[in-house]
């Protein structure tokens, strides 16, 4: 998909959460999201996250990586949810076998999605929460 | 003149390029992180390596430590630091450093020390020959920046 082709969200005013301990990573999909028009922020684990709600923050979408220091995705996902938060969360990760996946899914995301995340991907995400809609 | 000097370091980056997707050494990805390059960011590609750089021989040597060290049992350690190269490896299009790191975390979860050795050893071959090549393409485009008469920031 060409950059012209790309959909531009800045309208809706959506606005992301990426949790990554990697920095590669993080800044592959701060820029994603920025292609699309959607303000983000990162934070680097679990805890970071599940602290940036508890200042008042609140995010459209969560992207969760996995595996991470201090708090991991599944906990911190439980954790968000427990605290009531309704933001879409989805899970990013490199590898999980069908157990993980199935626990990481439970612990209450909306959607899960392999890693390396693209474009395409992260449209598909957008598409199934309703925030893009396809023409 | 300047125009041909552009047009020459320009095909010659198209052969690097092509030779590295041709070896397996970068995949579709590479060119994923190509096309986030923009005017908003213009050293996108260059500051996203040389982050996976930093990353990766932090992670290099902190394998090489736990290796070496006689009394190691922690294979969980080695899986979580393999995640990490997998996961920066497959994000910017490594194909062949991420392949190699897949078969070095399967020594990893069967306890294998010396199968984790040579895995490491594997890894670390392939990861410095991607450098090698990634320093020889910023190389290139820094030439082909300057002839076309643009300042490249460092």
């Amino acid at each position: 998909m060409t950059r012209e082709e790309l959909p531009n969200l800045a309208e809706s005013k959506l606005t992301a959460l990426v949790v990554d301990d990697n920095f590669v990573n993080q800044s592959i999909h701060q820029k994603l999201l920025a292609r699309l028009g959607i303000t983000n922020e990162v934070v680097c684990n679990g805890k970071e996250a599940v602290d940036a709600h508890c200042s008042g923050r609140n995010y459209d979408l969560i992207l969760m990586d996995m595996d991470m220091p201090i708090m991991n995705g599944i906990q911190a996902t439980k954790r968000l949810r427990e605290m009531g938060i309704e933001s879409k969360i989805a899970g990013v990760t490199t590898r999980a076998n069908e157990g993980e996946k199935k626990e990481f899914m439970e612990a209450g995301l909306n959607d899960f999605q392999e890693k390396p995340l693209t474009i395409s991907k992260l449209l598909s995400i957008l598409h199934k929460f309703d925030f893009y809609v396809q023409t | 003149m300047l125009g041909l000097g552009v047009d020459r370091l320009q095909a010659d980056i198209n052969r690097l390029l092509a030779s590295l997707f041709h070896q397996g050494v970068l995949d579709e990805h590479f060119l994923q992180l190509q096309q986030l390059q923009d005017e908003t960011s213009p050293n996108f590609v260059y500051d996203v390596i040389n982050i996976y750089f930093d990353e990766s021989e932090k992670l290099l040597r902190n394998l090489r430590l736990l290796l070496m060290d006689r009394e190691f049992s922690d294979y969980k350690k080695i899986g979580l630091h393999l995640n990490q190269l997998v996961g920066s490896s497959s994000s910017i299009g490594a194909r062949r450093v991420r392949n190699v790191c897949v078969a070095f975390r399967s020594a990893s979860e069967l306890s294998n020390r010396p199968g984790c050795l040579r895995g490491l050893e594997v890894v670390e071959h392939e990861y410095h020959y991607l450098k090698n090549m990634m320093h020889e393409l910023f190389q290139l485009e820094q030439q082909r920046l300057l002839a076309a008469g643009v300042r490249y920031p460092i």
